[in-house]
């Protein structure tokens, strides 16, 4: 019989804990896809965040290591340069990466240090049970927004990209999504490039996946699917924000 | 006769972690241990190692623990302010189990206190700092040869253990001038099996972690991590014993403090006072023994501390409080003189 669908090799046989319909565990394919089709995996060294993705280090078959909340660009930055001909990545969420780990996040692409940065942009701290993120929309109801986030009193979500792409450091700034087909077939070539630049030791890579908490976001799988549609991806947009590489090709 | 070079502390402390193999330094700019920082950058990148200055004393801390984890030997070093940054790292490198180098060249505190020496973070620095049940090896140099050795001693102890040695110091030390030598330094290497190398699909993947959220095998690992600290306790105190054959006031002191104390011994000796000192150099493991010995025979201890009585405590401790324990100290960046030491130890004397 011929196989058609195969667990990427680079996800270990732990089953994920992830809620139904999360897109965690599409996102944890993708990379692992990405590794796979690059046959890096026994030189890959990765690192997990404190968020709903803090057991990553159980669920990638490579090295891993469990950093502190915010601080898994740093962890990062030790071990590439300790062992630059290691493959080095990030797992991190919004309040992991834009939160507590902004400082961390911002000097790391500024130093262009060369690593790839996975940034799973879900709009609510998940793992803490639904508390405002930096990137929660304006109006997002959240347990710490129970009235919806005003912005006149607690400011305005981050576009993290967009940001990013300010700096001079960085190698590629790109934002995906996660919630149709055609999305996820472009995310895919944007981590896989992502990994692919750090191969090439072109520098900072880092991939910002629009996704979604549907249980924090009170909705159903295919409910949240659609807001990340209507709501999300109008706010971040997808796109590349930067490409260093293209841009001095003049592509 | 062994090579001697003159040398300032903190760049003693530089050059022997080069000497021991760390090739790796994360660090954040902080008065008064910059000789530190301005010695790995210039170094490092002409020994194939690496000196980068980090945003701040969280991500520094945290760098090292990435590197830490790859078995490469690593440190960073800092003063009072920035430990306190440093703090969560502290406790994730030990609740991870790898070990790391961490320098301490302490001022004065709290809050953003003073640029001149001090000993009042031995608290932080021997119960903990940050959170969780963990231990450092602290070392508390007295001299710029101890800023050499104790370094190298502390690598080797780090990678013996897997844990963090701290290098306890003062901006004194940290700026002093002495002739030095590194010729009896012993480099010790241990297997690193745990360490992130990439597993070259040649063995089960390595994770470095210190989440465990079953609470019996969080237990677990909390009970081994101790029994290797009982090792440590059983193995490694350090200490020295100056006049203390006969003595019947035992001061107590360690790192600068020591060194004032060491005079103010020799001026009570003349004036027939039997006194003695004991210099922990493992402030922990805490000399217990030693102080246990002391109490049977000696009347009364005095501390001595540029601090507001913070190793008094272990003294007491030590000792059972079988025999008065005084204090002589002073604070905020000011170093008693030895005369206010003499004056302590006279009253110790008299039973006041
Ligand atoms: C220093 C520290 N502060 C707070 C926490 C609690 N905490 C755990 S996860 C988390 C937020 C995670 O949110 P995010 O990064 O968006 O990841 P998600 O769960 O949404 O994937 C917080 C605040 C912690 N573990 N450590
Ligand atoms: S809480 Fe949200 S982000 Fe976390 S696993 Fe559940 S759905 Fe996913
Ligand atoms: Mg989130």
């Amino acid at each position: 019989m011929a196989v058609v669908f195969e667990k990427p090799k680079a996800l270990t046989n732990v089953p994920l804990h992830y809620c139904p319909g999360c897109p965690h565990g599409i996102i944890h394919r993708l990379v692992a896809e990405a590794i796979d089709e690059l046959g890096i995996e026994g030189k890959t060294i990765g690192v997990a965040p404190v968020g709903c993705a803090v057991m990553a280090y159980d669920y990638f078959a490579c090295d891993m290591i469990e950093a502190a909340h915010g601080r898994a660009p740093a962890t990062a930055t030790g071990i590439k340069r300790c062992r630059p001909d290691n493959i080095v990545f990030t797992y991190q969420g919004d309040g992991d990466l834009a939160s507590i780990g902004m400082a961390e996040t911002v000097h790391s692409a500024a130093r262009n240090e060369n690593i790839t940065v996975i940034f799973v942009n879900n709009a609510i701290y998940g793992m803490t049970g639904g508390q405002m993120a930096p990137t929660s929309l304006p109006g997002q109801v959240t347990q710490t927004s129970p009235y919806g986030r005003d912005v006149n009193h607690c400011g305005w979500p981050i576009k993290v990209s967009e940001m990013l792409a300010t700096l001079e450091g960085p190698e590629y700034i790109a934002r995906v999504a996660v919630n149709n087909v055609k999305n996820v077939n472009n995310a895919k070539k944007a981590i896989k490039k992502a990994f692919q630049n750090q191969i090439e030791g072109k520098g900072f890579s880092l991939v910002e996946v629009v996704s979604a908490c549907p249980t924090n976001w009170g909705m159903t799988p295919q409910k949240a699917l659609e807001w990340v549609e209507s709501d999300m991806l109008p706010y971040y947009p997808i796109g590349v924000y930067k490409d260093r590489t293209a841009a001095k090709e003049g592509k | 006769m062994a090579e001697l070079v003159l040398m300032k502390g903190n760049e003693a402390i530089a050059e022997a972690a080069i000497r021991a193999g760390c090739r790796h330094y994360f660090g954040y700019p902080i008065t008064p241990q910059t000789e530190i920082a301005a010695y790995m950058a210039k170094k490092m990148p002409k020994i194939g190692g690496v000196f980068l200055q980090a945003e701040s004393e969280v991500a520094s801390i945290n760098m090292v623990y990435g590197a830490a984890a790859t078995g490469c030997r690593v440190m960073t070093s800092s003063s009072s302010p920035g430990i306190s940054l440093k703090a969560e790292g502290l406790s994730y490198i030990a609740g991870s189990d790898v070990p790391a180098l961490v320098v301490n060249v302490q001022r004065g505190g709290p809050g953003l206190g003073g640029i001149q020496p001090s000993q009042s973070d031995y608290f932080q620095a021997t119960k903990g700092g940050g959170h969780g049940d963990y231990r450092m090896i602290v070392l508390a140099p007295a001299s710029v040869q101890e800023m050499a050795s104790l370094t190298i001693k502390g690598f080797n102890l780090a990678d013996k253990y897997r844990m963090t040695s701290m290098i306890l110091a003062d901006g004194t030390i940290g700026q002093m001038m002495e002739p030095i030598s590194f010729e009896d330094a012993e480099i010790e290497k241990y297997e690193k099996p745990w360490a992130l190398t990439g597993h070259e699909n040649k063995r089960k993947h390595n994770i470095v972690n210190s989440l465990y959220l079953q609470p019996d095998a969080l237990e677990k690992t909390n009970f081994e991590r101790y029994e290797r600290y009982k090792v440590v306790e059983e193995n490694e105190p350090m200490w020295e014993e100056y006049m203390m054959e006969d003595a019947e006031i035992c001061v107590v002191a360690f790192g600068i403090a020591s060194r004032v104390a060491k005079n103010a011994v020799v001026a009570a000796r003349a004036e027939g006072i039997k006194v003695g000192l004991i210099r922990p150099i493992t402030l922990w493991p805490f000399p217990t023994k030693a102080l246990r010995a002391a109490a049977v025979k000696c009347k009364a201890f005095v501390s001595v501390e540029l601090n507001m009585g913070q190793m008094i405590e272990d003294v007491r401790l030590a000792t059972e409080c079988k025999r008065p324990v005084t204090l002589c100290n002073r604070a905020g960046g000011m170093i008693p003189s030895p005369d206010q030491v003499l004056e302590s130890i006279r009253a110790a004397q008299k039973g006041e």
